[in-house]
């Protein structure tokens, strides 16, 4: 009897918590409704008709109908790690694409109308990230910046290709994300483009005959680039002498992958790495004399203000990569003086790639002209048309293009690191 | 209750399965009266991962009495053998459902028998050596899928444990496993009713399995080994059946996980020791050998970290801080001695006074 009562109790407990979160959650989307009724309260008589119909209705999607109805801003969600080991890379995210909609907004927002932003934390797993977007769903997100890293972005792009919303990832460059999405769309280079790209230019340019590659299998983006560039690299004049990998948990020591590499005489050693990783193969390489020609991709980028490295051991290295902090030209100058102002911290090719991401969906924006009264999956075909249409000069490169399956055309820009500095390679 | 004459243990077993089918019942009338935001729906088979995960973890904790640090090493394996399933028969087998039967059962068997495997030497040590050469295995499952390459083209499977391009694959080939990289492209054929079906089968096999006599058996060598030993109760077999049927209904859980999702990974985050305490933490919080409480634990910590999302960042420390309010609350002695004095229990006996 006793445990009957207390099983009862519990049982209530569960289902107060239970409808609890489910009218919790409806909640911010009502409020949402509301402040946007009232805010052009008069020009949209139609939203509480809507309102009231989708509110009477049994939809499935109650939130997304209020909010795609109210019509006075444009909803952008964004999603990143921006806790957790990746948390570099969201953050990046997450203030580059706030400083765009800031810009937009303060000039007049897209084709008059506001934009709002909501970033969410996907703490780089891919089951959270699906939460994220659901969170954002709930919220009335209209479009997608995201998602920052692979991974989560392969399981978003599923989601998002179910409920035909429009996702431009600014950082996700796997090629399983554009794979059966026609509404995902990307701004960085795919991997293949990137390792493709770099043993092109190592074969073109002659810089090398001997090549070795330490990368991270661990890593999705650091495999990703290996295995084309081991593909592309049968078809070009260089040899692939050593190939050594290291994993996540065991990337301190690089004495061995270096050893093999100077054995087997490499006079390049390609790095499709993250940076930080990149500073340690620098150093141990100088500490055991070996000097190598070092090339790597835009993961590299960020190198030179590694803590604790000395920037001189950088001195030559190439990198291919669409983005630097230190490039002389006007629209980099003004963003990272803009991002340093309100962020602090040099701003990296994530943060570049989300501004980008923001100026790229308010330029299709204006191009399609949807508004945002329409549906999701209205915006969204309205989009996908308008991408293969436009042309953005960006941070990232100039006059990106796209194509239908949402790979970027862009020209990687060569850059090698001389008098602490990058510098184009011409 | 006087006609039907149960024993105390199938009523509360019924209680407990009544818990589940009206938590169903009430999701689903809420789902189509459409009152349940995506967010929740999207959490719903999470949620059961995670209780079939707590519960199952419970029959080795809380009946066997071992402590197991590898729980989400033997989900590692389910999720991948049940997902490798579904992406070779994807072609074969057009019908979803049949499809994920297989896949659940295929990815059960799989982590019941490598369960099985590990169990013999593992269950030999015990205590805190038990909890280490546990942690030790999941981390070596998640380390080999990372390195492990399958593919298919028209000649058959290709292994590989170099990358991807040794496979050698023709043409048409696919690769299946990608390493790191893991499987993409999984059928998302999970959902909220199998996923309760699922935790129904797993409340079944374990509620049953401790009031039988190879429960009692199980409990007296948690209770007593020596006893239990002096008694002629075979340790050995009775402790590798509970350990391998926890890691069977861990591998289900993992099967559930992956067809959720579009693609798996093997990171430390969702199959490393991280997660192995966390399904700890919720059997350890639910009530180490009660299995309502662990249903119970499993639910809200896996909907809090998601329901304080409007904290921003400080919600995994507020996460943390109510972990450890929720533990003093239910498991320090005075606050127990307290709740006892102003229970809803006393309050109800005094009305009836």
């Amino acid at each position: 009897m006793k445990k009957r009562v207390v099983s009862l109790f519990l049982a209530a407990a569960m289902m107060a918590s239970l409808v609890g979160c489910g009218g919790k959650a409806n909640e911010p989307a009502s409020d949402n409704a509301g402040s946007g009724a009232a805010a052009d309260a008069g020009t949209e008589n139609t939203t509480g008709e809507e309102e009231a119909s989708s509110g009477t209705e049994a939809d499935s999607q109650p939130a997304e109908n209020t909010n795609s109805a109210e019509g006075g801003a444009f909803k952008i969600g964004a999603i990143g790690p921006s806790t957790g080991d990746a948390a570099v890379y969201g953050i990046a995210v997450q203030n580059g694409a706030e400083l765009a909609v800031k810009e937009i907004n303060e000039a007049g927002g897209i084709n008059g109308y506001q934009i709002e932003y909501n970033f969410q934390d996907d703490e780089c797993d891919n089951e959270k990230s699906v939460n994220a977007y659901n969170t954002l769903k709930d919220w009335g997100m209209q479009m997608l910046v995201g998602t920052t890293t692979s991974g989560c972005c392969i399981a978003v792009a599923a989601e998002s290709a179910n409920d035909n919303l429009f996702q431009l990832t600014p950082s996700g460059s796997s090629v399983d994300i554009l794979k059966n999405n026609d509404n995902v769309f990307q701004v960085c280079f795919t991997d293949p483009n990137q390792g493709v790209g770099a043993a092109e230019y190592i074969g073109t340019n002659g810089v090398a005959q001997k090549v070795a590659v330490i990368y991270d299998s661990s890593d999705v983006y650091s495999s990703g680039i290996y295995e084309k560039f081991a593909q592309e690299a049968a078809n070009q004049s260089f040899e692939i002498v050593s190939a050594e990998a290291f994993t996540a948990s065991n990337k301190t020591d690089f004495s061995v992958q270096l050893q093999k590499a100077k054995d087997a005489g490499a006079e390049l050693v390609f790095l499709p790495i993250y940076y930080s990783e990149a500073s340690l193969i620098l150093t141990q390489a100088n500490s055991m004399g070996y000097a190598p020609k070092f090339f790597g991709c835009d993961g590299l980028d960020g190198i030179l203000n590694v803590e604790n490295f000395d920037a001189s051991l950088a001195e030559g290295v190439m990198l291919l990569t669409p983005f630097a902090a230190d490039a002389e030209d006007e629209a980099t100058k003004s963003f990272v003086s803009a991002y340093e102002a309100a962020y602090g911290g040099t701003p990296n090719q994530f943060a570049a790639d989300a501004y980008d991401a923001v100026y790229v969906l308010k330029a299709a924006i204006e191009k399609s002209g949807a508004t945002p009264a329409e549906s999701v999956s209205d915006i969204c075909d309205k989009l996908k048309g308008a991408m293969a249409e436009i042309s953005v000069d960006g941070l990232t490169g100039e006059a990106m293009s796209w194509d239908a399956d949402g790979a970027v055309n862009k020209a990687p820009k060569a850059m090698e690191i001389v008098n602490g500095t990058y510098s184009l390679i011409q | 209750m006087k006609k039907l004459k149960l024993s105390k243990y199938s009523k509360e077993n019924i209680i407990t399965y009544g818990l589940v089918i009206a938590v169903w019942a009430v999701m689903q009338i809420l789902i189509n009266g459409g009152k349940v935001s995506s967010l929740m729906q999207g959490l719903l088979v999470p949620l059961c991962v995670y209780v079939i995960l707590a519960v199952s973890l419970n029959l080795t904790v809380g009946i066997l009495g071992e402590l197991s640090l590898g729980h989400a090493g033997f989900m590692c394996v389910g999720a991948f053998i049940g997902a490798f399933f579904s992406r070779y028969m994807q072609n074969t087998i057009g019908q979803g459902f049949l499809r994920f039967i297989l896949a659940i059962l295929i990815g059960a068997l799989c982590a019941g028998a490598i369960g099985f495997l590990i169990g013999m030497p593992v269950l030999r040590l015990r205590g805190d050596y038990l909890a280490i050469v546990t942690l030790a295995f999941g981390e070596i499952i998640q380390n080999i899928i990372n390195v492990l390459y399958i593919g298919r083209d028209s000649n058959g499977l290709h292994f590989s444990m170099k990358d991807s391009l040794s496979l050698g694959l023709a043409e048409d080939g696919d690769v299946i496993i990608n390493g790191a990289q893991g499987i993409t492209g999984t059928p998302k054929d999970s959902n909220f009713t199998i996923g309760i079906i699922l935790i129904i089968i797993t409340l079944i096999v374990v509620l049953n399995l401790i009031h039988s006599r190879d429960g009692r058996a199980i409990m007296s060598i948690r209770d007593n080994l020596i006893a239990a030993e002096s008694v002629g109760i075979n340790i050995t077999k009775y402790k590798l059946m509970a350990f391998s049927i926890s890691a069977a209904l861990a591998g289900m859980a993992g099967v559930l996980y992956s067809h959720n999702l579009n693609n798996l990974m093997a990171t430390p985050k969702n199959f490393g020791y991280n997660m192995s305490i966390m399904i700890l933490v919720f059997v350890v919080l639910g009530g180490i050998g009660n299995i309502k409480g662990s249903i119970i634990s499993a639910i809200i910590l896996t909907l809090l970290p998601e329901l304080l999302r409007g904290l921003s960042n400080y919600r995994m420390l507020i996460y943390s801080i109510v972990l450890i309010i929720m533990m003093l609350f239910n498991w320090s002695p005075k606050l127990i001695e307290l709740r006892k004095r102003y229970s809803l229990k006393r309050l109800l006996k005094k009305e009836v006074r």
